[in-house]
């Protein structure tokens, strides 16, 4: 139920039908004008579609996608690497480490993810050094979402309660045991949903290879539109490359909110879950 | 470091136009999915069901979408729907409807983050739907509505660099001007980061003050 409103009388019962039968009327009559749109522009011709059914178009689109997969997967492994070796840094009892981290970390975030990826792809070039679009495009991911993992592990890390640490130590653990036996594996449970929903925000990321013309999935679509042959179907193209990114993010945002759920419901650790309707961190 | 300094003063009307570019697209786009995402927060709490399902689709679809798509769809694929949209207005339409998401589901999860016994206890005061939802409701949900906001508008000054790809002179397309004078791109892009920390750090900043002392107040 809602806090905003009681469960509705008679009257109002009558007066919500009547704006759901208006707002229902207007969405309607948005998808119609979208789809007059469509039609009236010719972006339903047979034309327009007909290259997804040529083998070498979908092996192009299947090859956009595993370039998208694997900056993807490459900069995953590497930000949580990146994340994990900061996250100590900024948890560390000596100053002299949890200072730079801290600043790393910070730097990173404030930065566009787009220049971190020029970083890497016009200082190179400027020195003569050969890099691929591939790791420039690494590069920027890892150094982004690898600050936003170090901070997501920091909370987890943090959000086990006290007491669990002070037991540790009071029976005579060290320092690394603390961590390594106690700490981490009830962290690792707690921020699991928040580790994977921002693996899902580095995967959206990398359709910002398109901009420094790494071949993933948005140049494909770029290409598939920009052909005379069949009408320049761009509107066809993007709107199948769309429907690839959606499903594939849904899935993972939906897996995300699963895991949430269960933890949720089934604790097996004295740390609560890390909350997942942070979406100010996905933007 | 003279070369350094050199990069900024040789250039500086370029520096100054991209960065004033930026501004103005975040500006812009900030006020546009403010009401975008509040309109559809709006939806999303109603207890008109299609209202809902509306705001739930639009939120699902566009926050599983890359920006960099919905720029790329604006730009190539709508003019071939006879729809005229210059490179500015594209970029900050793409912006906008982005954008409008995040911010529509920080409204929805503020609402959601006031107790219900709150307004029930209103409303067994006689108080009517206006008094509940502004004297008793919003001012609890603003208070935690308003740092996930302000997250939300940087991430959104920092999203603006996008707009280079798509032919817009702002702060990030000042790299792929540079090259043609052939000005080290170290220099250039360290301007940048720099630029965009003086933009950003006042922000975050506030943010966190709000933040702090929202968070002791609830």
């Amino acid at each position: 139920m809602s806090v905003l409103y009681d469960l509705p009388g008679p009257r109002g019962r009558r007066r919500n039908l009547i704006i759901g039968i208006l707002a229902s009327a207007a969405i309607a009559g948005l998808l119609v004008w979208v789809v007059y749109r469509f039609n009236a522009t010719g972006q339903f011709e047979l034309r327009r579609w007909e290259q997804f059914k040529f083998k070498a178009v979908q092996m192009e689109i299947v090859h956009g996608l595993l370039a998208t997969l694997k900056a993807a997967g490459l900069a995953s492994v590497l930000a949580l690497l990146f994340g994990a070796i900061f996250a100590a840094g900024r948890l560390s009892d000596h100053r002299i480490l949890r200072a730079p981290a801290t600043a790393v970390v910070e730097l990173f975030r404030a930065i566009p993810l787009l220049i971190l990826i020029f970083f890497g792809y016009y200082v190179p070039l400027q020195y003569g050094w050969s890099i691929s679009n591939l790791w420039a495009l690494v590069v920027g991911l890892t150094l982004y979402n690898g600050s936003v993992l170090a901070e997501i592990f920091r909370a987890g890390v943090n959000a086990v309660p006290r007491g669990q640490a002070e037991a540790a130590y009071a029976i005579g653990m060290r320092k690394n045991q603390v961590l390594r036996l106690i700490l981490l594996p009830q962290a690792v449970r707690s921020m699991l949903p928040a580790i994977v929903s921002q693996l899902v925000v580095l995967l959206k990321d990398t359709a910002l290879g398109f901009i420094i013309t790494y071949p993933e999935l948005l140049t494909v679509g770029k290409t598939i539109g920009g052909r005379l042959t069949f009408g320049f179907p761009y509107v066809p193209a993007y709107l199948v490359i769309a429907a690839i990114y959606i499903g594939i993010c849904g899935l993972l945002s939906f897996l995300a909110w699963w895991l949430q759920r269960r933890l949720t419901r089934v604790r097996t650790t004295a740390a609560a879950p890390l909350p997942l309707n942070d979406v100010s961190q996905e933007v | 470091m003279s070369e350094f300094l050199h990069v900024l003063t040789d250039h500086w009307s370029l520096f100054g136009q991209g960065f004033g570019n930026t501004v103005k697209l975040f500006l812009i786009a900030a006020v546009g999915s403010l009401v975008l995402g509040t309109l559809l927060g709006a939806f999303r709490v109603s207890p008109i069901p299609a209202l809902r399902w509306f705001g739930g689709s639009y939120v699902n679809i566009v926050r599983n979408t890359p920006l960099t798509l919905v720029f790329a769809f604006l730009v190539f694929a709508v003019p071939k729907l006879d729809v005229d949209l210059d490179y500015f207005t594209a970029a900050t339409v793409a912006l906008t409807v982005y954008t409008a998401a995040f911010i529509c589901e920080v409204i929805r999860s503020g609402v959601n983050t006031v107790a219900p016994g709150q307004a029930e206890a209103a409303r067994a005061l006689g108080l009517t739907f206006d008094q509940v939802l502004t004297q008793v409701v919003l001012p609890q949900a603003l208070r935690s509505m308003v740092p996930p906001m302000m997250s939300v508008l940087i991430a959104m000054l920092k999203n603006t660099t996008v707009a280079a790809g798509f032919s817009v002179l702002e702060a990030g397309a000042i790299p792929a001007y540079m090259a043609e004078f052939g000005e080290p791109q170290f220099y250039v892009l360290l301007w940048i980061a720099i630029g965009f920390l003086i933009l950003i750090t006042p922000l975050v900043l506030l943010q966190r003050l709000l933040e702090r002392k929202w968070a002791v107040a609830r």
